[in-house]
């Protein structure tokens, strides 16, 4: 059985963008959308910086239940998840139920529910034995946050296999990576496949203050995430969501489906080496890229854009770097490189499916999103990674990455629609 | 590749036995583990029993170094698989590092962990967060602390699907296996038994509120009034049939033979739940048909409603009364991502041992639930397969089938005492 | 607290990050680099923010790359004690 998975749906939300339409246009235009953090009063954290998403969820069509009771994350995820679906096309009502599937990712998925029920439970702090009297009936759902999932499977009534992938940083391109295994094996025939986080939120900017992973780079809000460049000073925060129909190829086509790519490689690796830190030499996100290409049957000089994870820390361009040479040779200093946590920072396990997000619409559009903010090169990172200005050229085949705590280093392939393989 | 995929090593810890064999001669001897909540002063809480893993100190176990910076979840993940790998005896060199990997489970992360750190951010400001935080609390921490004091560079993962997640990583595990990955550890530990997660889990409703700790959690009970919260779970090694015989693998518990996991129709539909679903489909995965089961262990929520539902499910499948029916899970409490894995660790020794637990507690069935609950004492009878249920909130259903596997029978059991410690 | 001695700092390591690999850190071993104790860059990170609690000594951000042993961290610690006292 050789079935093969496209995206014929994509719905997303990140800072400065709603929608693909604002999307293509920010990543078009190398825009950023990185500001200080407004969502509280960021005075006291050394980092004060993030990509806020500006969402109303009023006007986004979630009731005011829904609103009540899902965490901002399950509310990104949910308007992600129904926009998709009508960008698909495709009428659930008229679908078995049961070969519909849900992968979502999220790394911190109900933490800023988390906090503010905390500041409520325990007195701001106050009191270890916190007080059961004014329980939010939804504090179990932000403690086991599986919720999530649900709210998106019932969409569309989703009965087929449903989960929540959480891998830390590579949440997002491992839950799409999970979705396409479903539809490959034959569990399911279309999965809502996506990631959604909202980590904006004192204890998670307080968590990345502590180890010095986020930029101090207060004072520049608008240009303070800056991969590859020699003046980064790490990442900054930020939430969003996005979320894909993907659907079994032959079905597609059979329905006339707009398909905008299709997955056709995926691998993940672990470095097994430190929960953090990255070893300079790239080694395990080598091999993940590696068997991501022999997975799209692809030669490495096939790679027409490659979209980085590129989070702006001193580290991980670095190891990047290495993990790009050592995966594909010569290839690597050929092929453009960008990296989009330059406009939008880097909203842990949303990233990487706002990453393939960012693919398909480059594919379709014959454009190479820029890295913007890339004004100083570093020796280190002496790749062509597109500083500032977008690019026109035509895509076949696109290399996605992620890299996350844990060790995790994931790799995806996507392929042109309708192109030749 | 639709190759074998072997269990050929379990380590798990319980509140009735920190130890595979010291939990399941507990199980066998209806010895259960559930107390008074001893962690913090729960007197002024509705609810307050729970199962805990006592007797377990992670220093005896772990190197220094990683106390620090683990949650007892992690601790007790790590030391599930340490036991669990020292079960198996893989030469050190056998599998190369790629070709081992790594799937667990996981649905309250780090919960004591980062309710300390919540406490410090807003007593003491943002200065006294540890930098451990980062990566102490969230979902995949047990994946990637197993991978980095292992060496496991194999694709890997962390899967959230409350108490079905357990199966899910198990059934995902065997998947990462069939696409070319030789050995995969799995499973799924937690804990949350701060006063901060204790009240989360109160939240749910599902809680029960009775006092005694022998009839608190009576899963299919015409009394069923809830269910009583544990910690613990089980790491568990998993490898192709033909790694296990390359290596001449000691021991081999049972195949996982079967998967499959659906999730419900949405609140108010008129569609059935799924998990009748679930099980009829991991058993189609394993080439079955019901009458070839020879014992279910039951999702057993304690929820009278779903009881009701779960049983529907079991007798609609199999007939009524048709199959042997047990939740041994009441001696421990539900253990969420570690509750499924204990269950098929469970299932595996009954296979081995040819003996059904009781589910203890439960003193009268339903008549119309039409399903055989081992009750009392554990029934003897050859036991060739297993079908093991877990569902998670909000319409998760999952289904792991496990069977024998032919040859030579498994060893006889070690005797009960302390699992051989990785050095 | 006029001063922090090694065993002040041992014990301060070993509360944010566990006992030292092999030999504990004692007086005559203070000039062996922190990787050799089992201390790593977050062990460090986590050493210095305690540090700065107990002591009010703060550790620049760019210095803490550059203090490879006990010796250069009490050394640090010990001239910015005598600075405010």
């Amino acid at each position: 059985m050789n079935r093969r998975v496209v995206i014929t749906g994509i719905g997303v939300r990140t800072p400065g963008a709603n929608g693909t339409k604002e999307f293509l246009d920010l990543l078009t235009a190398g825009r950023t959308a990185t500001r200080r953090i407004s969502f509280f009063d960021p005075s006291a954290y050394r980092s004060r910086v993030a990509g806020e998403v500006d969402f109303a969820p009023e006007h986004e069509g979630l009731s005011p239940l829904e609103v009540r009771r899902m965490d901002r994350a399950a509310q990104l995820a949910v308007v992600c998840a129904r926009e998709a679906v009508t960008d698909s096309g495709l009428q659930f009502e008229e679908f078995d139920p049961t070969r519909v599937g849900v992968s979502l990712g999220s790394a911190v998925a109900s933490a800023t529910s988390l906090e503010q029920e905390y500041l409520v439970l325990s007195d701001s702090g106050r009191n270890w034995l916190v007080d059961h009297t004014n329980l939010s009936p939804h504090m179990f759902d932000y403690l086991v946050p599986s919720a999530m999932p649900a709210e998106v499977a019932w969409t569309v009534g989703a009965e087929g296999p449903v989960t929540m992938v959480s891998n830390g940083c590579t949440s997002g391109i491992d839950s799409v990576g999970h979705g396409c295994q479903l539809i490959r094996e034959g569990s399911a025939d279309v999965v809502l496949a996506g990631a959604s986080d909202t980590p904006i939120t004192p204890i998670v900017v307080a968590c990345f203050d502590a180890i010095k992973a986020t930029t101090p780079n207060n004072d520049d809000p608008e240009h303070a995430s800056r991969p590859f460049d020699r003046t980064r000073t790490g990442f900054v925060l930020a939430e969003g969501a996005a979320v894909f129909v993907l659907e079994e190829h032959e079905r597609a086509k059979r329905r006339g489906a707009r398909v905008y790519a299709e997955i056709s490689g995926y691998a993940t690796r672990c470095n097994a080496y430190h929960m953090t830190g990255l070893k300079t030499d790239g080694r395990e996100l080598a091999e993940a890229v590696t068997v991501a290409l022999d997975e799209a049957r692809i030669d490495p000089t096939a790679i027409d854009y490659i979209n980085a994870h590129g989070s702006g820390t001193k580290q991980n361009d670095r190891h990047e770097t290495a993990a790009y040479k050592r995966s594909l040779g010569e290839h690597a200093r050929r092929t453009p490189i960008s990296s989009i946590k330059s406009m939008v920072g880097h909203s842990l396990g949303a990233i990487g499916s706002i990453e393939i997000a960012a693919c398909a619409l480059a594919m379709v559009n014959d454009v190479v999103p820029p890295t913007a903010n890339l004004r100083v090169p570093d020796p280190e990172c002496d790749l062509d990674y597109v500083p500032l200005t977008a690019r026109q050229k035509r895509l076949d085949s696109v290399l996605t990455v992620g890299s996350g705590f844990g060790g995790f280093q994931s790799a995806m392939v996507l392929h042109r629609a309708g192109g030749a393989r | 590749m639709s190759e074998g995929v072997y269990v050929t090593g379990i380590g798990l810890l319980a509140p009735n036995g920190a130890g595979l064999e010291q939990h399941w001669a507990a199980t066998l001897a209806g010895r259960s583990g559930i107390a008074t909540l001893s962690r913090f002063d729960v007197s002024r809480y509705p609810v307050r029993l729970a199962g805990q893993v006592d007797d377990f100190d992670a220093a005896r176990h772990l190197p220094s170094r990683l106390l620090p910076q683990t949650d007892i979840s992690t601790q007790l993940a790590l030391v599930a698989a340490d036991w669990a790998l020292a079960d198996a005896q893989i030469d050190e060199g056998f599998f190369a590092d790629y070709d081992t990997g790594v799937v667990t489970s996981n649905a309250t992360g780090g919960f004591e962990f980062t309710h300390r750190e919540f406490r410090k951010l807003w007593t003491r400001g943002a200065a006294a967060v540890s930098v451990y935080e980062s990566f102490a609390w969230f979902y995949a921490v047990n994946t990637g602390q197993i991978s980095i004091r292992n060496r496991f560079r194999g694709p890997s993962s962390a899967l959230v699907a409350e108490q079905a997640g357990g199966l899910d990583a198990i059934g995902h595990a065997r998947r990462t296996i069939r696409r070319g990955t030789p050995m995969v550890v799995t499973g799924g530990v937690d804990s949350a038994l701060d006063p901060w997660g204790w009240v989360a889990q109160i939240a749910s409703g599902r809680l029960s509120t009775a006092t005694d700790a022998h009839r608190a959690y009576r899963p299919f009970d015409v009394d069923a009034c809830g269910y009583v919260p544990g910690e613990g779970g089980a790491i568990l090694v998993l490898e192709t049939a033909s790694a296990a015989a390359a290596r001449g693998a000691r021991q081999v518990y049972g195949e996982i033979a079967g998967y499959a996991t659906t999730f419900d129709p949405p609140p108010g539909s008129p569609r059935p739940p799924g998990l009748r679903r679930a099980a009829e489909s991991a058993l189609a995965d394993a080439g079955l048909t019901p009458d070839q089961v020879d014992v279910v262990f039951a999702d057993a929520s304690g929820v009278p409603e779903l009881d009701r539902a779960e049983a529907a499910a079991i007798s609609g499948l199999f007939g009524p009364f048709a199959v042997p029916v047990t939740a041994p899970k009441a001696l421990t409490g539900r253990m969420y991502s570690g509750g499924g894995p204990v269950d098929v660790a469970d299932a595996l020794l009954s296979i081995r041992d040819g003996v059904i637990p009781p589910t203890p507690g439960t003193a009268e069935v339903p008549e119309d639930y039409r399903i055989d609950l081992v009750r009392g004492v554990p029934r003897h009878r050859e036991v060739t397969t297993a079908l093991v249920l877990a569902r998670g909130r909000w319409g998760f259903n999952s289904a792991v089938v496990v069977r024998a596997v032919p040859g030579p029978r498994t060893p006889a059991p070690r005797r009960p005492q302390q699992q051989q410690e990785r050095t | 607290m006029s001063r922090m001695t090694v065993d002040d700092l041992r014990r301060v390591l070993v509360e944010c990050a566990g006992e030292a690999d092999g030999e504990a850190l004692t007086a005559d071993r203070q000039d062996r680099d922190f990787e050799e104790f089992g201390y790593d860059s977050l062990a460090l990170m986590e050493t210095a923010a305690r540090i700065e609690a107990e002591y009010g000594v703060r550790v620049p951000e760019e210095r803490m790359a550059e203090l490879r042993t006990p010796r250069e961290v009490l050394d640090l610690v010990n001239d910015a004690l005598v600075r405010t006292s």
